[in-house]
């Protein structure tokens, strides 16, 4: 690690923001997501795997049982987070022209809670009203 | 921004193209492709829950030529997503930083998301023309 010590307040050092002025918190926010998702996602693929091809109603049975409500609503949520994080950097890199950049990052933000919230309710609907 | 007279560095269409930078661009266009899918992901529990006339035609189209198209894309596309995801969480620890561990990881990478997304799409293949 470089020594960058003698050139930090002590202010500085302890409020550890750096000159983003937010610090880590959007790299640790995107490596949790990153880790709750493995077991989450190796979960729903096996899972999805041993259901492929089920009618409706067994689909509804699946989906609606407390574990795998609770692990799907888990999945969702933490999906949506991970992938509007993820977003966010890409159109930072890539997208230069202001207004475009901006609404870029607005739409997709939305659409990621937007989405994230319709695959909550859709779970917890066939859980409470089957 | 002013325009640049001064010389610049080459940009990426000089360099032969590499393990490392493939993989890293590939890890971004899958998390993008992933973050796609997922409205296919929305969409067929959103069917589920509104019932079978729904749910049906969530099933017609994922069961379709294009829908088992883009399945099969999202497969390899979620493996190497995962796996090279993993890669970067070892980085982040602060190991396996240096160029022959860069290789030795991005390859692993490569074969282990083939293997993965393979396995899953003949397991999901079977169950479907069983089920």
């Amino acid at each position: 690690m470089m020594n960058g010590s003698e050139m930090r307040s002590p202010l500085g050092r302890a409020i550890g923001l750096g000159s983003a002025k937010e610090g880590v918190e959007h790299w640790w926010r995107q490596r949790m997501t990153a880790v709750a998702l493995v077991p989450l996602v190796l979960w729903f693929v096996i899972a999805l795997i041993a259901h492929l091809g089920v009618d409706q109603r067994a689909a509804v049975a699946w989906l609606g049982s407390p574990i795998p409500a609770i692990l799907m609503i888990l999945m969702i949520g933490v999906a949506f987070y991970h992938a509007a994080l993820g977003i966010q950097v890409v159109v930072e890199d890539y997208v230069h022209r202001e207004w475009c950049k901006l609404t870029l990052l607005i739409a997709t933000r939305f659409a990621c809670f937007f989405l994230g919230v319709v695959g909550i309710f859709a779970i917890l609907r066939m859980a409470f009203l089957r | 921004m002013p325009p640049v007279a001064r010389p610049l560095s080459p940009h990426l269409q000089i360099y032969k193209p590499q393990l490392t930078s493939t993989l890293s661009i590939s890890h971004r266009a899958t998390g993008i492709a992933l973050s796609v899918g997922t409205l296919a992901l929305v969409w067929w529990v959103l069917a589920a829950a509104i019932g079978p006339g729904a749910y049906a035609q969530a099933q017609a189209f994922l069961g379709s030529w294009l829908g088992i198209l883009l399945l099969i894309g999202w497969a390899f596309s979620l493996f190497f997503h995962l796996c090279n995801g993993i890669r970067h969480l070892v980085w982040d620890t602060g190991h396996g930083l240096d160029l022959p561990s860069t290789y030795a990881s991005g390859w692993t990478v490569v074969v282990g998301s083939v293997v993965l997304a393979l396995v899953a799409i003949i397991a999901g293949l079977a169950q479907w023309s069983n089920g």
